[in-house]
């Protein structure tokens, strides 16, 4: 199973994605509640996560970094505002510096993650994803993205901060 | 202020809004809520870079920024395509494990 629906709004800059599991709620809260698996599908194959904090409980902190083929090894963290294993978990990703602390200057976007049982053994998955501004969705997409792409949205720089990290075109 | 409720009210003033006619009082007269919450739903448009405040004479109108709504269309199709990534991932790992 996979991806049933999608929902964008540009006008709230949210998006709603449903997927089907063939397993049980426990084992789609597996994906995101054991930091080995999370590690497996948070980042693509060019940009691996490295899960190094990982306290999946309301108040608690997720810390992260991706390593690029350039060695380049981007921070973020989660802020959990909600966990109720295993149906739903809702956090704040945001973007840290080199020692792992929050960089507050940076955007943050929310996730709500529903996780329910549809019968037949099967689980349907609810992410919710909002933004508060185009900024930030950009600033996301840049990070751990395939350079291709996020060149390709490079319209709004002027408005992201001076942080845009050396791409890889013209070698 | 979140939820369907507020996202359709969002939705609806950035298309009225396209028009670039009213201003936030005559706006919030569409809305069964008060002139506040609907002032606060066109502060967090206006912070999103989805509408701008225009002054037209001594009016003030509310209007659609066409370019920016255009932007995040782009970036949301960007971020579905990350998550159908992710989606893709979460299902081969599950399914490993199923054969293991």
């Amino acid at each position: 199973m996979t991806v049933t629906a999608v929902r964008k709004d540009p006008e709230t800059l949210t998006m709603t994605l449903d997927a089907g599991f063939d397993a049980s709620p426990e084992r789609v809260w597996q994906l995101w509640a054991d930091p080995r698996q999370l590690e497996r599908w948070w980042g693509p194959p060019t940009y691996p996560a490295t899960v190094t904090a990982h306290d999946l409980r309301s108040g608690g902190r997720v810390d992260y970094h991706m390593t690029g083929a350039e060695g380049d090894q981007p921070h973020g963290y989660w802020e959990i505002l909600e966990a109720d294993a295993p149906h739903r978990l809702v956090f704040r990703d945001g973007f840290a510096d080199a020692d792992g602390r929050p960089n507050s200057d940076m955007p943050i976007n929310e996730v709500r993650v529903m996780i329910t049982a549809v019968g037949g053994g099967q689980t349907r998955m609810s992410i919710e994803s909002v933004f508060p501004d185009a900024a930030a969705m950009e600033q996301l997409l840049a990070m751990g993205m395939e350079e291709g792409l996020t060149l390709a949205v490079g319209q709004i720089d002027s408005i992201l901060a001076e942080d845009t990290t050396a791409s890889t075109t013209g070698r | 202020m979140f939820g369907a409720l507020a996202d359709a009210t969002r939705r609806d003033i950035v298309r009225r809004a396209m028009e670039g006619q009213e201003g936030v009082a005559e706006l919030a007269e569409h809305y069964p809520m008060s002139f506040a919450a609907v002032q606060k739903h066109i502060a967090i448009l206006e912070q999103a870079g989805m509408v701008t405040k225009e002054r037209i004479g001594r009016r003030k109108v509310v209007r659609t920024n066409l370019e920016g709504l255009r932007i995040a269309r782009r970036l949301l199709d960007e971020y579905e395509e990350l998550w159908r990534g992710r989606v893709a991932r979460m299902t081969a790992l599950v399914a490993d494990e199923t054969k293991e």
